[in-house]
């Protein structure tokens, strides 16, 4: 089970490597269609149908947006030149991995070891269940307990909608 | 723990590329990264070993013990947030594009105005 979710993370991390250093921006997008899907089968192995479901469907969505834009351009890389500016970038950007590194220990070391985590936040809502009457409890949690949320999240997404219709209507000056 | 230090990987991958990549599509391709890392990484953390997926079916307490139901429900609201800000991102690249004609940070920078 654990080893399953290495290997998966492991190809995971290959493909976004390559997404990241693709010359072609379509091989680029197909790289990171990899890592999504690859983020579902971890969901399912994790035992979250529910989010594997939504995940399918946003990166489905995601991927059609992106080559949509893709062909529309030119899909080449840009040349990249190696200056001395790019390496003082990257020497930099590996200094705030390192101070993130930092932050990334401070953060798991109150986390319980992997599998072995307790239910003392979620208690309540599993106790709620007869109440609610969802036999789905993360739908009991987001439609009941968190229904405020939920529509936050409905309210983002239509501000988000609004935003994009917005912006492909403006005829600016070219 | 090791699964842990992977997600942090991945999620080191994608800064690396937002910091270091100067064509706007890779940019958004490493902040897609940078969210899926964070997704799996609270999706591990409600994990319990052996648990099964938090749906009750017939009786209202299972066999086994159900897998925490509340990073989950967090984590489908993140999931589709981030749907919508990849999505004010991309138009943002395809406006860009349509204006200079590039999609390189450096050459937009420099025909700014």
């Amino acid at each position: 089970m654990e080893l399953m979710l290495a290997v998966i993370l492991g190809f995971m991390i290959i493909a976004a490597i390559y997404a990241i250093h693709a010359k072609d921006l379509l091989s680029a997008i197909i790289a990171q269609g990899f890592v999504g899907y690859g983020l579902v089968i971890c969901f399912l192995l994790l035992r979250a149908p529910d989010i594997a479901l939504v995940q399918i469907v946003v990166e489905t969505i995601t991927l059609i947006f992106m080559v949509a834009v893709v062909l529309d351009s030119t899909r080449k890389e840009l040349d990249v030149q190696v200056d001395r500016k790019q390496y003082r970038i990257a020497g930099l950007s590996v200094l705030f991995m390192l101070v993130l590194l930092f932050y990334f220990n401070r953060i798991i070391a109150p986390l319980d070891g992997f599998g072995e985590h307790s239910m003392r936040m979620a208690e309540a809502y599993a106790e709620g269940a007869g109440q609610t009457g969802a036999i789905n409890l993360v739908a009991g949690v987001l439609w009941d307990f968190r229904g405020y949320d939920t529509l936050g999240e409905a309210v983002v997404l239509f501000a988000a909608a609004i935003g994009v219709v917005t912006i492909f209507r403006l005829t600016g000056k070219n | 723990m090791t699964l842990f230090i992977m997600c942090f990987l991945l999620f080191l991958t994608g800064i690396y590329g937002v910091l270091t990549r100067r064509n706007l599509i890779k940019v958004v391709i490493s902040l897609t990264i940078m969210e899926f890392s964070l997704f799996l990484m609270l999706a591990m953390i409600g994990y319990i070993s052996g648990g099964e997926a938090p749906i009750l079916a017939g009786t209202i307490i299972p066999a086994a013990p159900v897998v925490d139901p509340l990073p989950q429900a967090m984590v489908l609201t993140a999931i589709v947030i981030a749907l919508a800000t990849n999505a004010m991102l991309l138009t943002i690249a395809i406006r860009l594009y349509k204006k200079y004609g590039t999609f390189d940070i450096r050459e937009i920078n420099e025909l700014k105005g």
